[in-house]
């Protein structure tokens, strides 16, 4: 295979930035110096994460984004738009089946588009632990929006909006009560809450719990009345939310494009907010921070592998499994084994 | 490590108008449990939409299902297309009712595996994993 030259890839040059997306998936000491090549080169591109449980219609909607992004109403350049399609790998046979391209067929034949579909290969926070490094390809390239649908994630997996300046959360009709709208995790994330196939039945009971999740999140919105009296209802100390954008709801239509225009409003709108409250700085930043820890934790995990006599790992874990050792004692040997 | 294993990437399209896709779904299921990542396109993909599809994902391998006699049209144009996107390295595999004359006409075409109805799934497999050495 021939050397690619990150030069290429910079000037946009699609099959260069196919192979290094490969490398960088395949974690090579090739990918790694195309990186380190592209990172000057980073950061101009918005990071728009959509997520949300299998079956919601995640796929649908990022092609209609797609497609709005690319034919805007007042015949403005469009910008180039890059997609990040993650699909699970299957835990028993690392194998994977990636269909997120069957739901995004009308981008086909757009030069300013480019689909990379991506098993997940073991993580398990709804990305691939290559997706950053993948969204920095497609940054360096001058793709300038960049879309990232996770696996369809269930209630904890949050990774999206470390990634993401603008996450997107994906419920439908029909997937649960109102308690599951209070519950932690996955719609505590979400920068605007799309409610897609609004055209099926009980569309409204689920526009309805999400806005009563959010005012109980946000009081300030509109006062919470109880037996006619207003609640106060007070932050915790450090825990107030981010009030200087309140997530927007939206029904939407994936497979006709309704609700479509609003929604790419509601995202323009949050990125001028984030550039202008000086939070897009502020999310760079953690985004960063995470990366850091990421590649530290896996750097000390190699460095490791490559101290630790071969035979020692499966010998400490056999003791394990027969009960001799407690799994907390084996970490201790394995890393003095390493004479770290 | 587990992310730095080269997995196989291959391509499953349906070109042309036929709608029949069991043989194509069954096939990327196998693969699937051979432990390759397998990227399913759909119907109706144009000979554009297959190379392109490839070019995005950076295959090793293409799959093809052609049930509605188009192969000798439809297969040329993908060959040329790849290799005018400088895809020349992607291997092509055919499956479908493929007439014997036909299949030594594809085969010197270019084409490197081509499967009739009831071939087992191993035997794509191991063909396909020998391609990618």
């Amino acid at each position: 295979m021939s050397v690619i030259s990150p030069q290429s890839v910079l000037n946009g040059e699609r099959i260069a930035v196919s192979r290094s997306l490969t490398q960088i998936e395949n974690n090579t000491a090739e990918g790694l110096k195309l990186l380190e090549a592209f990172f000057p080169h980073t950061g101009k591109a918005h990071l728009i994460g959509v997520t949300g449980a299998p079956g919601t219609g995640k796929s649908t909607l990022v092609n209609q984004l797609a497609l709005a992004y690319r034919n805007p109403p007042n015949h403005e350049a469009p910008p180039k738009v890059a997609i990040i399609a993650v699909d699970p790998t299957s835990p028993f046979t690392g194998g994977a089946l990636l269909g997120d391209r069957v739901r995004m067929q009308d981008l086909a034949g757009d030069p300013g588009i480019f689909i990379r579909s991506m098993a997940s290969r073991g993580s398990l926070g709804g990305l691939a632990a290559a997706t950053a490094g993948l969204v920095q390809v497609f940054d360096a390239a001058g793709f300038e929006i960049i879309i990232i649908e996770t696996v369809g994630a269930g209630q904890a997996e949050v990774d999206i909006a470390r990634l993401a300046h603008s996450t997107l959360v994906i419920e439908a009709p029909g997937l649960g009560d109102e308690i599951q709208t209070i519950k932690a995790g996955i719609l505590e994330i979400a920068d605007i809450l799309v409610v897609n196939k609004s055209d099926k039945p009980g569309s409204d009971n689920t526009l309805r719990a999400l806005r009563n999740m959010l005012s109980l999140a946000h009081p300030e919105i509109e006062p919470i009345m109880h037996h006619g009296e207003e609640m106060a209802i007070e932050p915790v100390e450090n825990t107030k939310p981010d009030t200087g954008w309140i997530p927007s709801i939206l029904p939407t239509v994936a497979t006709t494009g309704e609700g479509i225009p609003k929604l790419i409003e509601a995202l323009t709108a949050h990125h001028s907010y984030l550039k202008s409250s000086g939070k897009w700085q502020e999310r760079e930043k953690a985004r960063l921070e995470n990366e850091l820890d990421t590649l530290l934790q896996r750097a000390l995990r190699s460095r490791w592998e490559t101290k630790i006599p071969p035979d020692a790992y499966s010998k400490i874990l056999s003791r394990v499994t027969n009960r001799k050792i407690s799994p907390w004692k084996a970490v201790e040997e394995l890393i003095q084994g390493a004479g770290l | 490590m587990e992310n730095s294993q080269n997995k196989i990437r291959v391509l499953i399209a349906k070109a042309g108008l036929d709608g029949h896709d069991r043989g194509a779904k069954v096939v990327a299921r196998a693969l699937r449990d051979a432990g390759m990542e397998v990227i399913y396109t759909g119907l109706r993909q144009t000979p554009e939409m297959i190379t392109e599809a490839a070019l995005q994902e950076d295959v090793q391998i293409v799959g093809l299902s052609i049930l509605s006699g188009a192969h000798m049209t439809l297969v040329p144009k993908i060959l040329t297309m790849l290799k005018k996107q400088g895809l020349e390295e992607v291997k092509l595999f055919l499956g479908g009712i493929i007439p014997d004359e036909d299949k030594i006409e594809l085969k010197k075409l270019g084409v490197d595996g081509i499967y009739g109805p009831g071939t087992s799934t191993q035997v794509i497999i191991k063909d396909i994993q020998k391609a990618c050495q």
